[in-house]
């Protein structure tokens, strides 16, 4: 009978819980603005995103042939 | 009885504390609602939406004999490792799609690899139960498995590897339900992360000026965020329905996204301590297997096992493109470090570089 070993578990468990129960939180409303601020700001960086020209593209642009 | 402290009825204590842990669950959950106050996508409301996009496969990645199972970029943006059921590892150069190094690992399903940061070794593992590394040689023809370093042990599979700011650290994550923190050259285990309930299947670094943390997903539904110093598990997140198969951090730090077998991506918001936001839809019925974001965290790409990308407006909730063109479960997918492009590595045996 392992009653011993759960009980460990289970203490664990409790102190994990009483930590994370601790934690300092934001409003959801203001890690949202965050977010999106982070957005907007480096949107014109994000290629993916904005498209940037073929010709600075390494993956867009043609390949070229090697002639062996 | 043994010299240890044991109460004179131990299943009156144990009930005890399962009384205090479902208050202490119930009071997180209270405590993380009181801050609910805005969805996500309603802050995101006055935002334009995002036009057309035109994403198309740029290169195929042929050469694996089996499942492409995981893959990594080198911080050069052109370099690419990739790992395969039959046992293969190659390191590939994406603008000419040439192979640069194979490897043959010893065992099949090589379910993890990392490129270092230095881009001179690459790491990697599975069905071993360890994770090794492979210098890269500038002679072509030497043989790679000559030099491999054994790195980290395991006693269940490598799901995941990834070295931290420097090449002489690697962080992995095993189906033995444990992370660790390994120290390359001596192959000692620097620190354990022990709290998942069952298999860890992915993870990933916090970017470098967020500090030393880092997220794990499980079969156990729940996504970790671990102090790398102490060991310690910060932060934890449970409301997905089934295993984590990915998880990635959002480039600021501040969140991370995680893709799972409900077929669902999520976000949760470190500082609000919550998932605060959902990317589903009811014909999506198939698992996302690995996710990340474009370089701004306004796009979430998603790959499935219905064979698709599916890429989310991230602030907005909604879908903005759906990328055919694999023709099987995509297992794998990483963004460029520098954004221009994403790779996806499929069980059709190729990868491919989209932009």
């Amino acid at each position: 009978m392992s009653s011993n070993s759960n009980l460990s578990t289970m203490k664990r468990t409790v102190e994990q819980l009483k930590l994370e129960a601790s934690v300092d939180r934001i409003k959801v409303s203001q890690a949202a603005a965050d977010l999106q601020q982070y957005c907007l700001q480096n949107a014109s960086k994000d290629a993916l995103l904005v498209g940037v020209p073929a010709a600075s593209n390494p993956f867009r642009e043609p390949r070229s042939c090697a002639l062996l | 009885m043994a010299a240890q402290e044991v109460a004179s009825q131990p299943s009156d204590t144990l009930t005890t504390l399962k009384t205090e842990s479902e208050t202490l669950k119930t009071k997180l959950e209270e405590e993380r609602a009181k801050l609910h106050d805005v969805e996500l996508h309603q802050v995101a409301e006055k935002i334009e939406a995002l036009g057309q996009f035109v994403m198309k496969t740029r290169r195929t990645l042929k050469g694996h004999g089996n499942k492409v199972l995981c893959m990594d970029w080198c911080k050069d943006k052109r370099r690419i490792v990739s790992s395969s059921q039959d046992g293969k590892v190659i390191v590939w150069d994406a603008f000419t799609t040439n192979k640069e190094h194979a490897v043959t690992m010893p065992c099949t399903w090589v379910m993890a690899c990392a490129y270092a940061p230095s881009g001179c070794a690459v790491a990697c593992g599975g069905l071993d139960n360890k994770c090794s590394v492979y210098p890269l040689s500038l002679d072509k023809n030497e043989n790679l498995a000559a030099k491999k370093k054994s790195v980290a042990m395991h006693t269940n599979y490598l799901s995941a590897c990834c070295f931290t700011n420097s090449d002489m650290q690697i962080l992995t994550s095993s189906g033995d339900g444990t992370c660790a923190l390994w120290d390359v050259e001596s192959g000692q285990m620097l620190q354990s992360f022990h709290g998942h309930a069952a298999d860890v299947l992915c993870l990933d670094l916090a970017p470098s000026e967020t500090g030393n943390t880092f997220v794990s997903g499980g079969c156990d539904k729940k996504a970790c965020v671990w102090d790398m110093r102490t060991g310690q598990c910060i932060q934890s997140f449970e409301t997905h329905e089934s295993d984590i198969n990915s998880v990635r951090y959002y480039p600021s730090g501040d969140a991370f996204a995680s893709g799972s077998d409900d077929a669902t991506c999520r976000l949760y918001d470190l500082r609000a301590d919550r998932e605060v936001a959902i990317y589903s839809k009811e014909s999506i019925i198939f698992g996302t297997s690995s996710v990340d974001f474009s370089l701004s965290g306004r796009l979430l790409f998603g790959g499935y096992n219905d064979y698709t990308i599916n890429v989310w407006d991230v602030l907005k909730g909604t879908r903005v493109s759906i990328l055919f063109g694999h023709e099987n479960r995509v297992s794998t997918l990483r963004v460029s470090p520098d954004g221009t492009a994403f790779c996806s590595g499929s069980w059709d045996h190729t990868l491919r570089i989209w932009a």
